[in-house]
């Protein structure tokens, strides 16, 4: 998703795990304890996770889910930049089961939309 | 005062369900008598053969091309033309009641309004969603949170492990057996006949009709679930149909050898997904091979599907009743159809998938135009589209046909103009397998063109003539005698094309 921002500024708004609720529409609360973030979905569902990377230099997070529903997960949400003043924010998502990558990519895709739309809607 | 209009759908109903259609299994005399006062279409075709895109071309009036939703799990946008908002606009009350699945199911976020909305209530933030003013949704069981579930959830808690769970631990469809035969999508279930989401759905039809005031004008998407699988009717019901006396059904091959030589005839897919060396899509139970499938579990699966039938019609009847109680029996067209068929054990298959065949591609189709209109019964052989409802409704209601309609209104009368074609579409794309037809059927003939994908190279397709080969058994694609006709049918399906959404919709969710 390319984004019409600085990295510094995109980084800042979804670099912050406990933010998460802020931009990604469907998670209505998280709690993070050192390495551990606890997600609440719309649906009232809690959703464990572990945190994997936390790189504020290369802008990396990275995050396991930890939920029995799930056998693997890691996803990766990284902030490029693209070179003149604005950025690229690439989340990948693997998991098995498989049905439930498609899930977390249909969500996370239409988050980053909202994210570019609030964030180029605030200049 | 206009004439109303109840749109009553089931969900992946076979043709030779119906007694009026020549149905020997379930007893459907309500449908049967609206079918003797009405027009009774032989061949009426889906234009996608899944429920998302399928639902979609019903509210739409278009082609899923055009209306973007090309397989399931890619949600309809909710700024997308409906016949339903062009009748709320015209001054109609409108109402959906039961499975409409415009948009994903699998959606722990609730991004999509079909989840949220059993939270809210039962009428949209908007004034209206997708043009309904009323909406309670349901679907195949307690799992999820649409209304019917969290109703469940709420007043009958003790009989939510009766349902048959839609997925496994994997979120794939499931293919656990039960029953007597131990058929995939099979149960038994001993939730009480009343709190069935089929009397649930007329239940809370008959409330919202009986909301409104005498001299209203209204168009009401009554839409049941089943005889959609899982196969879990009450077990209370299960006993009017002993699987043991159900003859196989005609397109059951009942050999494995016949069988074998049926589907090395057709594109290589077919034979590759019996064998259980292919899933190519999500509708059918990913770890369930087709070759296992025995005579006895093809007859307790129709067994328990005609008891579903049965349950709908009787349902009905008691929304037929509820009409007529107001005063309505002479001013309300009914009409009655499904979103796509079901293969029931047709060439030893189960569920659907990309196979246009008669088992998921003739429908049943009953239109009952109000008494008041004075309309002669009829019966209509020349194929008919879904796409051709949403047209035909608006005329019923006296309001210009939008020009973004693409489907006519449905021949009153075997004389009345037809569509020269229907056209059918599938696209999937699923963990690494994409498989793309395109099916026209015209002049008795069903002639499919499969596109480039995984498993197929472009050159395969299939030709059928109808008339002396009604279960499709036997391939013309190759046979040189029908090679202008086949030329012929391409060259038309390829030029009446829809045109199609760009950019292309995302999917989004399994189903």
């Amino acid at each position: 998703m390319h984004i019409a921002r600085p990295p510094e500024e995109v980084w800042a708004r979804i670099g912050d795990p406990a933010r998460i609720q802020e931009w990604f529409p469907g998670i209505v609360s998280s709690a993070v304890d050192g390495t551990t973030r606890v997600i609440t979905m719309a649906s009232g569902l809690p959703m464990p996770e572990e945190i994997v990377t936390h790189d504020d230099v290369q802008r990396r997070f990275q995050y396991r889910i930890t939920a029995p529903m799930f056998h693997e997960h890691l996803s990766t949400l990284d902030v490029l930049d693209a070179g003149d003043g604005t950025s690229v924010v690439v989340y990948a998502a693997d998991a098995s089961p498989s049905t439930m990558a498609l899930v977390i990519a249909g969500a996370a895709g239409s988050a980053l939309e909202h994210l570019r739309d609030t964030m180029e809607g605030a200049t | 005062m206009g004439r109303k209009i109840l749109l009553v759908t089931t969900d992946q109903q076979r043709y030779d369900t119906l007694g009026c259609n020549g149905g020997t299994l379930a007893r459907t005399p309500v449908v049967d008598r609206l079918a003797a006062e009405g027009i009774r279409y032989e061949r009426a075709i889906p234009q996608s053969v899944v429920c998302m895109p399928s639902r979609s071309t019903i509210l739409t009036g278009q082609h899923p091309s055009t209306h973007g939703v090309w397989m399931n799990g890619v949600p309809l946008p909710v700024d997308a033309p409906s016949v339903a908002e062009v009748l709320h606009d015209a001054g109609y009350r409108t109402a959906l009641v039961g499975k409409a699945h415009f948009e994903p199911y699998v959606d722990p976020f609730m991004r999509f309004t079909e989840n949220s909305m059993s939270r809210t209530g039962t009428t949209p933030p908007n004034g209206t969603h997708r043009g309904f003013e009323h909406l309670e949704f349901a679907t195949h069981g307690a799992m999820g949170f649409l209304h019917y579930a969290r109703w469940l959830q709420q007043e009958h808690p003790e009989v939510l492990g009766q349902f048959y769970p839609a997925v496994d631990t994997d979120f794939q469809v499931n293919s656990a057996g039960g029953g007597d035969t131990g058929a995939p999508q099979v149960s038994v279930n001993e939730v009480p006949r009343e709190w069935y989401h089929t009397d649930w759905v007329a239940d809370r039809t008959i409330a919202w009709l009986d909301s409104l005031a005498a001299a209203d004008d209204w168009f009401c998407w009554m839409s049941f679930p089943d005889p959609h699988h899982p196969w879990d009717p009450p077990q209370s019901e299960v006993g009017r149909i002993d699987w043991r006396d159900v003859p196989l059904p005609a397109g059951y091959p009942e050999t494995a050898a016949e069988r074998e030589k049926l589907l090395d005839a057709k594109p290589r897919h077919w034979r590759l997904w019996y064998d259980g060396t292919l899933v190519s899509n999500y509708e059918a139970p990913a770890k369930w091979v087709p070759a296992t499938l025995t005579a006895d579990q093809v007859r307790e699966v129709n067994a328990r599907n005609a008891v579903e039938c049965e349950l709908i019609d009787e349902a009905l009847g008691r929304v037929v009743a509820a009409i007529a109680s107001r005063g309505w029996a002479d001013d309300v067209d009914i009409v009655f159809t499904t979103d796509h068929g079901e293969l029931q054990g047709d060439f030893g298959l189960l569920f659907k998938g990309p196979y246009h065949v008669d088992g998921l591609m003739r429908l049943p189709l009953i239109w009952r135009p109000a008494p008041s209109a004075l309309v002669t019964p009829a019966v209509v052989r020349a194929p008919v589209g879904l796409v051709d409802l949403a047209p035909t409704f608006c005329d019923v209601a006296g309001v210009e046909r939008p020009s973004w309609m693409q489907g006519g209104p449905l021949p009153a009368n075997a004389h009345a103009p037809a569509p020269e074609r229907v056209l059918t579409e599938w696209d999937s794309e699923l963990f690494g397998v994409a498989v793309r037809l395109r099916t026209i059927t015209r002049d008795g003939c069903v002639c499919t063109a499969y596109k480039p994908g995984t498993v197929h190279d472009g050159s395969e397709g299939e030709l059928y003539d109808l008339a002396d080969d009604p279960l499709q058994r036997e391939n013309r694609w190759d046979d040189p005698s029908r090679r202008s006709l086949r030329d012929d049918l391409l060259a038309d399906l390829w030029d009446a094309q829809p045109e199609p959404r760009v950019p292309r919709l995302q999917l989004e969710a399994p189903v």
